[in-house]
């Protein structure tokens, strides 16, 4: 199968590898698949947390090249997105940017899902104490 | 001076060797002959170029008779036309056929169909170091075992199975022993006789000859093995499998057999000389590299490595710019699948998704072999950096102790 010049791309200069502390302030945490699937994600944000803003994305990912290059696209849409619009990102962008193949759509999924989950995990630790949590 | 890419996938297929075209060449153009044409020069030239050919693959495979030899389009058909053919032929007798779990995509195949038609298939599992247990296959084995289907040597790790008990123990209880040998003829001593084999398949590009084209051994004595042909038409090949000889490929296939022959004891020394050096150079530069298969009874041109905690795939996007290897088997590469061949040596099913083959050939060279091995060596260690799985375990986490969410 031939890759996408922008999964190559990405597979050999992959953008914001790497980790930020689990419980540094501000930074919500996704760890998405599963060994024995040949995938696992681990995708992390950094959120400003006056502003709401994501300053900062981090990822590492056990895949193919699809997986990878999704996760390293995603760490670059997220910085600078609020978390709510963060919040909007579709695995079908993924795959329309980096032109997938339908045997490779579960990567962009995969993607998707450790975006909700660093997302949501980010919510549950900086749950306002005095307002009600955001929804799930 | 290096060229790329550097081919080592040489047990998906092989380069056609020159003196094996040189040969060939003569008979698209003036001695196009049919074979089965009794009346005149051209098919008696052709038929004797087919005999000819016949003689060289009867002695690559020890046959005592070259009249054993039937030709086919290649393994799967040889394949196909054993089991099938025995199956279909030996109904009466029973309908239980034993086989393994490593064997190749055909074979399973056959098999599974097989089953839909009522016959029954037990899969018999192997050792970790892909050794099939005789005991095992003994066990096996009802008043109804028809056949014995055994891949002499494995595609993905190269073990080579004790071809000789399992042939004795099929002798002494009357069933047939059919052989996958693709991966086997021409690299390793194969021997119908000394391995007490009945059936025997077998194909031309994986020994450097053509693609299109292989064989299938039948045995004629002692005993004298029948099989319902699977292609009708006019007769050929003893009446087991019709259709015009493809001549040109033929006379190739068995000069690619005569010249196997010749060089296999210095091209196995060679080979595997260079596959170890390959395989110290990796496994003494990365952790947790493993090894997939039997340690020494393997085939010489065969490495098999599982790299832990990064996916395969992705090692061979790093490496496929400048040279060509091959995850899990060329058969199964389309699927998201891990190797059920690494899968049925007991490994995790992540290592199996990490596994390397490396397959060298008669053209590779030291140069290329030194080359892939540091490639390899620093491609791993680029992806373990971005792997989640290597960040865990060199944190001290088990992997096992985290719930996974498996889609």
């Amino acid at each position: 199968m031939a890759y996408s010049d922008k999964v190559v791309d990405h597979y050999n200069n992959p953008r914001n590898v790497g980790s930020f502390g689990k419980d540094t302030p501000g930074v919500g945490t996704g760890l998405v698949g599963a060994p024995e699937c040949g995938d696992v994600m681990k995708l992390q944000i950094k959120v400003n947390l006056d502003t709401g803003v994501i300053e900062d994305a981090k990822f590492k990912t056990f895949g193919c090249g699809s997986a990878i290059a999704s996760s390293s696209l995603a760490t670059e849409w997220l910085k600078g997105k609020t978390v709510d619009e963060a919040g909007k990102i579709k695995n079908t962008d993924i795959v329309n940017e980096l032109k997938l193949p339908p045997v490779k759509i579960h990567c962009s999924v995969l993607a998707e899902d450790a975006i909700k989950a660093a997302l949501a995990d980010y919510r549950e630790k900086n749950a306002p104490v005095d307002a009600p949590a955001s929804s799930k | 001076m290096l060229k790329f890419p550097i081919f080592m996938d040489s047990q998906s297929t092989t380069p056609v060797d020159p003196r094996v075209v040189e040969a060939m060449i003569p008979y698209f153009t003036e001695k196009f002959g049919h074979p089965a044409s009794r009346n005149h020069s051209f098919g008696w030239e052709a038929e004797n170029a087919v005999d000819h050919a016949r003689d060289q693959i009867a002695k690559i495979i020890g046959a005592r008779d070259p009249k054993e030899v039937i030709f086919t389009s290649g393994g799967t058909e040889s394949i196909n036309l054993a089991v099938k053919g025995v199956a279909e032929m030996y109904r009466e007798k029973g309908n239980h056929i034993v086989t393994t779990l490593i064997e190749q995509r055909a074979s399973l195949d056959v098999c599974k169909r097989l089953e839909r038609q009522g016959v029954e298939v037990t899969y018999v599992p192997v050792r970790p170091d892909g050794l099939v247990e005789l005991d095992a296959i003994r066990q096996a084995i009802t008043d109804k075992t028809i056949l014995i289907s055994i891949m002499f040597a494995n595609n993905e790790i190269g073990t080579i199975q004790d071809m000789a008990a399992i042939g004795k123990l099929a002798k002494e209880k009357g069933i047939i022993f059919h052989a996958d040998a693709t991966q086997a003829v021409g690299k390793i001593p194969v021997n119908v006789e000394a391995a007490g084999i009945d059936l025997l398949s077998c194909t031309a590009h994986l020994i450097y000859g053509p693609k299109g084209v292989g064989a299938l051994y039948v045995r004629r004595k002692a005993p004298r093995v029948r099989i319902a042909p699977q292609i009708d038409g006019g007769g050929h090949e003893r009446g087991m499998r019709s259709g015009t000889l493809p001549v040109p490929l033929i006379v190739g296939f068995g000069r690619a057999a005569e010249i196997c022959g010749e060089v296999m004891a210095e091209e196995g020394a060679r080979l595997s000389k260079l596959r170890d050096r390959l395989q110290d150079m990796i496994l003494s530069n990365v952790d947790e590299a493993y090894l997939n298969g039997h340690p020494e009874r393997r085939l010489p041109h065969n490495l098999n490595i599982s790299f832990a905690y990064v996916e395969g795939e992705s090692v061979l996007m790093g490496l496929n710019k400048e040279s060509a290897l091959s995850s899990g088997s060329a058969c199964t590469s389309s699927t998201l699948e891990p190797s059920y061949v690494i899968g049925a040596l007991g490994a995790s099913a992540e290592l199996a998704h990490s596994s390397i083959r490396f397959s060298l050939h008669r053209f590779s060279t030291e140069e290329e072999v030194e080359h892939v091995g540091a490639r390899t060596i620093d491609v791993v260690k680029r992806l373990r950096e971005m792997s989640p799985l290597y960040e865990l375990a060199k944190e001290g986490v088990d992997l096992k102790s985290i719930r996974w969410k498996a889609d």
